[in-house]
């Protein structure tokens, strides 16, 4: 089973304040740390597990700047054969179309059974890139998948997609195709030490827009649906009364609101 | 203006509330609302659809009675090409977001996703969709196109009171070949577990801002001093530290305790749909900005392993 898995390199902001910068229309990222899509990592760990179970490859393709090779590495350091970093300041401003155009680029020439990518990223949450890829490829896709398994033929898979509520819906495809993987398909690995000794010195392609024989317009906003006009901080409505204090003093507080309550 | 497509999503024999809310909100833009309904044996959802639209296109025929993302993309695509609607919403669900994308594609139509606001420009929608795990609104601007495509958030609108009668045409379906790569086998619930979250009347829900699991003691600890149960943010249940039937949100149970005590969750509109309708809400996480403090009553902004352990006294020492 030849694999090819896209990752993104992502701010991770689910624990930290967010602050517009001065274009309005990106944020300050003085202050964040940067990590593998959560998504995109279960993508990884599950494009492993059926290299180590069928045999195969996995290629994996990232979309950013030479920073974007930690991530890369990491994906090499758990298991990945190959890599591409698609590299060019073109892609800039680009949405979910114009990345998965530059992405099919860069696939169409392999030999691939299956495509993995996330769900959706933490940073835009479009959940785009996977099935309009997809298209672009002329393969059949599934979005939200929690569950893979390839069948005895290896033409074949059968996957599960998550839907509302935590239901299931399985279906059968034939491969080639391309899944976005969700959260909490599997368990991602830690790299191990030998694995991240080799990762490093294995070597990344760097590729630019033009490389995948694309025009720089068919990428970046003039390649894309939309545009970002610019963030706003959201209207929240009447915002929770927050107890001033050290710990003990909030934590009294709070007792005592919920003694009030008849909830202690 | 030109007419608005709504596809209607239904799975096992029940039309999804989002159908009914996009059908009121695309009420508001001005153009001819128009249902489309592919299904199987399903005039019930025709007839309901019609209390909210202009027109019912309706397609019954047995290879719709379950979502498949081929068969719809085939007959979306078909009766677009007919009828040259301007703008196409559908929900931002589990099938939205496995069809909108390659349909948006194959028509060469700009799509926007999960959007949680809409303004129209003449025929151009201008929506608005959050970043960031909601964190920020995002104010996009679409190419000029003929046609748009949006999946819409659920409960972005509103379902309205059925108000309208619209024409309930059944066509052919436009689909003449076999659905082939791609075939439905079965839908499978979730697990049972031993503690149902929807029954419990206190509830303290963990966040990934517990970091690790070594730290979960503390929230068992808090919880058993109230005699709260515990939920878990799908982070928290993907990373394995709780199991899968303590999940609230989305993809997990719609909760609505006396208290739901939220430590070390954000607040993503995933995790909040689930639990907005608590009686009393009480969040502590250590960003001030956290969208979890828009809908909590009470908050604390503090490092969650200081406040937690001292909070656990105070119930203890209240309840002596």
């Amino acid at each position: 089973m030849n694999m090819v898995v896209c990752v993104k390199r992502v701010p991770d902001t689910a624990e930290s304040e967010v602050h517009i910068d001065s274009t309005g229309k990106g944020i300050e990222t003085g202050k964040l740390s940067f990590r593998m899509n959560d998504a995109d990592n279960y993508a990884v760990e599950e494009a492993i597990l059926i290299k180590e179970k069928i045999g195969g490859t996995v290629n994996v393709i990232s979309i950013g700047d030479e920073k974007s090779d930690e991530q890369i590495r990491m994906a090499l350091a758990k298991g990945g054969d190959e890599a591409i970093r698609i590299t060019d300041p073109a892609l800039a401003g680009s949405d979910g179309f114009a990345l998965a155009k530059a992405l099919a680029a860069a696939i169409k020439g392999m030999e691939y059974d299956l495509v993995l990518t996330g769900a959706l990223a933490d940073d835009d949450g479009c959940a785009v890139v996977g099935v309009a890829l997809a298209e672009l490829l002329g393969v059949p896709h599934a979005a939200y998948v929690k569950k893979v398994e390839v069948l005895e033929d290896g033409k074949k898979i059968k996957v599960g997609r998550e839907l509302e509520g935590g239901l299931m819906e399985f279906l059968e495809m034939e491969l080639p195709a391309v899944l976005t993987i969700q959260t909490g398909i599997n368990e991602p690995r830690y790299a191990s030490f030998k694995g991240i000794k080799a990762a490093a010195k294995k070597e990344i392609a760097v590729k630019s827009v033009a490389d995948l024989g694309l025009d720089p317009s068919e990428v970046g906003e003039a390649g894309s649906w939309a545009v970002l006009e610019s963030f706003t901080y959201p209207v929240v409505g009447e915002k929770a009364e927050i107890l001033e204090g050290d710990p003990a003093e909030t934590a009294a507080k709070l007792a005592a609101i919920l003694k009030e309550k008849g909830l202690v | 203006m030109k007419d608005i497509f709504v596809l209607m999503e239904h799975r096992r024999g029940e039309l999804r509330d989002v159908s009914l809310e996009l059908l009121s909100g695309a009420a508001g833009l001005g153009g001819t609302v128009v249902a489309v309904l592919l299904g199987s044996g399903v005039d019930g959802f025709a007839e309901k659809a019609a209390g909210l639209a202009d027109k019912v296109l309706y397609v019954d025929d047995p290879m719709f009675e379950n979502y498949n993302a081929e068969a719809y993309q085939k007959a979306l695509s078909a009766f677009i090409r007919e009828h040259k609607p301007g703008l196409v919403l559908m929900g931002h669900t589990g099938h939205g977001v496995d069809l909108a994308p390659a349909l948006a594609v194959e028509l060469g139509a700009p799509l926007v996703t999960d959007i949680t606001g809409l303004e129209m420009d003449g025929d151009k929608p201008k929506p608005t969709r959050q970043f960031y795990g909601g964190k920020l609104d995002a104010h996009m601007v679409l190419k000029d196109a003929e046609l748009y495509i949006l999946t819409v958030r659920e409960a972005t609108f509103q379902a309205a009171e059925p108000s309208k009668s619209g024409e309930v045409v059944k066509v052919a379906n436009p689909v003449s070949e076999d659905i082939s790569y791609r075939k439905f086998v079965e839908y499978v619930e979730p697990e049972v577990g031993e503690v149902d979250i929807t029954q419990s009347a206190l509830l303290v829900g963990v966040g990934r801002g517990i970091r690790e699991d070594k730290n979960l003691p503390l929230l068992e600890e808090l919880a058993k001093a109230l005699g709260a149960d515990l939920a878990a943010s799908r982070a928290v249940v993907d990373a394995g530290w709780l199991p899968a039937d303590r999940q609230v949100g989305i993809s997990g149970k719609t909760v609505k305790p006396k208290l739901y005590l939220a430590v070390g969750i954000s607040g993503a509109f995933q995790h909040v749909t689930g639990m907005k309708g608590s009686e009393f809400i009480v969040a502590i996480n250590k960003d001030p900005d956290a969208p979890i403090f828009g809908i909590a009553q009470v908050g604390i902004v503090d490092d969650l392993l200081k406040v937690v352990p001292a909070l656990t006294e105070k119930i203890k020492e209240l309840k002596g």
